[in-house]
């Protein structure tokens, strides 16, 4: 037998991902929450046109408790705030990429509230 | 004992059902349509959802039950004035004033103007047409370009001025959905070669042979769904429309030209509405629809004592719930008026 062990499972292993930062982060910005998965952010994203950088799959990664690619990715968003406009939910989708970062990325918040 | 008296403020399906059933009641009852001849919106539907019955045939059925000795129509007529009295209202309509012992508004709904949406260019591209204009196109038996060519593609947009925050309207308007799917396979009769796509968020198809016919949609004609919310579009040289939308399946950004782009313009309370509110004092719902007295039990009484709603003016509805939801007032009605 080979590779089994090695090879990490390709599911969400939804009871063992750590949901603490998930739930900072929807603490700080629980807008996210109301998302529909509609992808009219990712459509109108600058960084996203040009990078493989897809902010509503890397929202639902977040909400899944899956940070690997949210580390990876996060520093692509260029905060323009395109995304926020055409929501048509009403998410704060820059407020929460602000938060992401703070929270995942040990990131220095850039305004002293919250 | 005279003869009861019940006015009815809107000549669509709703007030043109309710006129039948109170009238077989015994009632007197006041028909006043603002336009110049009955039917409300159904006049402009070509074909009805889910089995493509023309809209006329539905609307001479309702216009044979208005012919009734006990119903008076009243066109091009609007109430200017209301006053309440102690078991009735006076409504003065084109200078006349008549009594009523309760009333039924059946005020209808207006299309959301899909120029409040900007990004999509609705009255800037002529390309960019309503669900209504398409419907006047299949009248004409004509489905063309701007520039008069048979479309090569045509692209219909879910949702437009419906669950989004932006446009204020945070409802769904229920029969968008249903109508794109009869709308695209109409198309698809009609010009068999052109490519038809659907953009949805979510696909709502809550009635009986709706999901059927989703499924021929897709089963027999053909037609693509594209789950993702267009973001923007714009015009290219030619006239065609360049739309930018995520394919969230896909999880990538998606550009698509298309030569025709329907907007799927959802159901907004009418601006009538809210004037016949501020006379009888009704209150409006959070989605700015009439308030029902109670959602379960009093579905059809307003607020106020002795004036009822029906139909598109309580919520988003189809014409098979607006004509049962009428028949249910006129009931409503039948009791209070006997009490
Ligand atoms: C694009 C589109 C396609 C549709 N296709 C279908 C379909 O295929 N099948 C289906 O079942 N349903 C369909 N519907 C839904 C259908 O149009 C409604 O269910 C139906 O029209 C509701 O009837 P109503 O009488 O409540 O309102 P309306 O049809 O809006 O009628 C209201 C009437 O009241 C009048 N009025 C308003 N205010 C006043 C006032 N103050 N004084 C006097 N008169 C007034 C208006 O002029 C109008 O005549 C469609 C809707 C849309 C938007
Ligand atoms: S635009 Fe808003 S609702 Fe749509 S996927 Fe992005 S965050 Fe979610
Ligand atoms: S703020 Fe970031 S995620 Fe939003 S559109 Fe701009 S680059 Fe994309
Ligand atoms: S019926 Fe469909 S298109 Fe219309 S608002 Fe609801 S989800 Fe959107």
């Amino acid at each position: 037998m080979w590779g089994f062990n090695i090879t990490k499972t390709r599911a969400i292993d939804f009871d063992k991902n750590n949901r603490e930062p998930m739930m900072e982060i929807l603490r700080l910005e629980p807008s996210i929450r109301v998302c529909i998965a509609c992808g009219a952010c990712t459509a109108t994203c600058t960084s996203g046109n040009l990078t493989p950088f897809n902010i509503r799959q890397l929202n639902v990664f977040m909400q899944r408790g899956e940070y690997q690619e949210l580390k990876k990715e996060m520093h692509k968003c260029m905060l323009c705030g395109k995304c926020t406009l055409v929501c048509p939910r009403g998410v704060n989708l820059r407020h929460l990429i602000l938060k992401t970062r703070e929270v995942l990325l040990n990131e220095e918040p850039l305004f002293a509230q919250n | 004992m005279t003869m009861k008296t019940i006015a009815i403020i809107g000549a669509g399906p709703a007030g043109m059902e309710a006129s039948g059933s109170l009238a077989r009641l015994g009632y007197h009852v006041v028909l006043i349509e603002k336009e110049a001849t009955v039917g409300g919106h159904l006049k402009n539907l070509f074909q009805l959802f889910p089995d493509r019955r023309p809209g006329k045939e539905i609307l001479t059925h309702l216009v044979q039950t208005i012919k009734h000795p006990g119903i008076q129509i009243k066109v091009n007529s609007e109430v200017s004035e209301v006053q309440k009295l102690d078991n009735s209202f006076a409504l003065k309509i084109n200078e006349e004033t008549m009594n009523a012992d309760a009333v039924l508004v059946t005020t209808g709904f207006d299309l959301y103007d899909a120029t409040e949406k900007e990004e999509y260019g609705y009255g800037i591209y002529p390309n960019v047409i309503t669900s209504a204009d398409l419907e006047q196109m299949f009248h004409n038996g004509k489905v063309v370009t701007e520039e008069g060519k048979t479309p090569k593609r045509v692209a219909f947009i879910h949702c437009v001025g419906s669950r989004d925050e932006k446009a204020g309207n945070n409802y769904c308007s229920k029969v968008c959905c249903v109508t794109a799917v009869k709308q695209a396979i109409e198309i698809k009769e009609l010009l068999p070669e052109t490519e038809v796509f659907c953009y949805y968020m979510d696909i709502r198809m809550f009635g009986p042979y709706y999901e059927e016919l989703y499924r021929e949609a897709q089963e027999k004609w053909g037609v693509m769904f594209i789950r993702g919310k267009l973001s923007e579009a714009s015009q290219n040289m030619d006239g065609s429309i360049l739309m930018k939308a995520e394919d969230t399946l896909a999880g990538k950004p998606l550009r698509m030209n298309t030569d025709l782009m329907v907007l799927m313009a959802g159901m907004v309370p009418s601006a009538s509405s809210k004037k016949v509110a501020q006379q009888f004092k009704m209150e409006e719902g959070q989605n700015r629809f009439f308030k029902s007295a109670d959602n379960h039990y009093r579905y059809n009484e307003s607020q106020q004592m002795g004036v009822f709603i029906a139909g598109a003016c309580v919520a988003p509805m189809n014409i098979t719930d607006t004509i049962a939801n009428a028949r249910a007032a006129a009931v409503k009605i039948d009791e209070y008026l006997k009490n």
